[in-house]
């Protein structure tokens, strides 16, 4: 008996074979069940670089301190950064962007694990982005299922802090793998804590070839201004191009 | 719970090649998976199962075919698959360059039906 199927024609039962039942049609399909969502991602892109927008999608744990990194971007950019903020629950993360001085959209997902292209157009449908010249995206708080949604961005970076551990990097390949940039984040803890910063960065070299890295405390604001110059940097060249 | 968004867009893009070819019965799904996707296969049937209840696709079987991770080298355009979970740096195997483009690992491709 077929194993996979538990009907009685199949001689060989092997997993993943390939075998016809009596009076049955096959079909050929051949789609990628995530070319939709690359549909809706690519629109997007379209759209935000059509208006001369720099974007990039944020990923990291919980607690992790994407919304405090927010905060102090927020200080410096002002508006002309707007943040779409993804959260399972609650409106609170949106309200602290826009305390801090730039614009804010939340997205509720109400229960799923991260954001799509489709949740992510809808927002920027609308969101007034007359002036914004950087969209981050505040994915939800998770190392696994945000990374295999393409939102549009053209950048991603994953924070990653050091309460957390160094050994993080090699347990989600599918998010550090690919990745523009890498921010260490709580850098203000390092005396109390044994996360080994090259440790983590080489891992991710590993995986990655092409990110860079930027240490920061969003608390402190140490380390905070090299990331703001390479956003501008990148806001600037877009712009040109 | 990640399963699901997933699972979600099999079953609708299993639904419409349904409904197009007037099918009775959904009996065996193919699907290739890209090795980078942390789904597991008993988490993936069970979910189905439980979205497709009530239509034709009720009762089909997932077969999974994991698909290795495949790099393009960006110095000398070799294509070579690598292992993702030794940890060790990907090396061109013909030039030894260190820098590639994915090719393919990523991909949830629905290959074929087999239907009533």
């Amino acid at each position: 008996m077929c194993e996979t199927c538990g009907c009685p024609e199949a001689k060989n039962p092997t997993f993943g074979h390939a075998h016809h039942h009596p009076g049955t049609a096959t079909i050929t399909v051949g789609e990628d069940v995530l070319s939709k969502n690359n549909l809706y991602a690519e629109k997007n892109r379209a759209l935000i670089s059509s208006r001369g927008i720099f974007s990039i999608n944020i990923i990291s744990s919980p607690g992790s301190g994407k919304t405090t990194l927010l905060e102090a971007l927020g200080h410096h950019f002002g508006q002309d950064m707007t943040v779409i903020e993804g959260d399972v629950q609650t409106t609170r993360d949106a309200e602290r962007i826009i305390r801090s001085g730039s614009r804010a959209y939340q997205i509720q997902t109400n229960g799923a694990c991260h954001l799509d292209a489709h949740a992510v157009g809808h927002a920027m449908d609308d969101l007034d982005l007359t002036g914004c010249r950087l969209l981050v995206i505040e994915n939800v708080g998770n190392l696994v299922c945000p990374a295999g949604y393409d939102l549009g961005e053209h950048e991603k970076m994953a924070i990653l802090s050091l309460p957390e551990g160094d050994d993080k990097v090699l347990k989600y390949p599918a998010l550090f793998s690919r990745i523009q940039g890498l921010i260490i984040n709580k850098i203000d803890l390092r005396d109390y804590l044994d996360f080994d910063m090259e440790k983590a960065i080489n891992e991710c070299r590993s995986l990655n070839r092409q990110f860079d890295v930027f240490k920061l405390s969003a608390k402190t604001h140490e380390g905070v201004s090299k990331l703001t110059d390479y956003l501008e940097q990148r806001m600037d060249s877009l712009k040109a191009s | 719970m990640h399963e699901l968004p997933v699972i979600n867009s099999i079953l609708s893009v299993v639904l419409k090649h349904a409904e197009a070819n007037q099918v009775q019965k959904v009996v065996t799904i193919y699907l290739q998976v890209g090795a980078m996707s942390d789904l597991e296969d008993t988490w993936m049937q069970q979910y189905f199962d439980h979205l497709s209840k009530g239509g034709v696709a009720e009762g089909a079987k997932l077969v999974i075919e994991r698909m290795p991770v495949v790099m393009r080298c960006n110095s000398c355009g070799h294509s070579f698959e690598i292992n993702i979970k030794d940890g060790t740096k990907p090396v061109c195997p013909s030039c030894s360059g260190e820098k590639h483009s994915l090719v393919s690992g990523r991909e949830y491709i629905i290959k074929n039906m087999e239907v009533l």
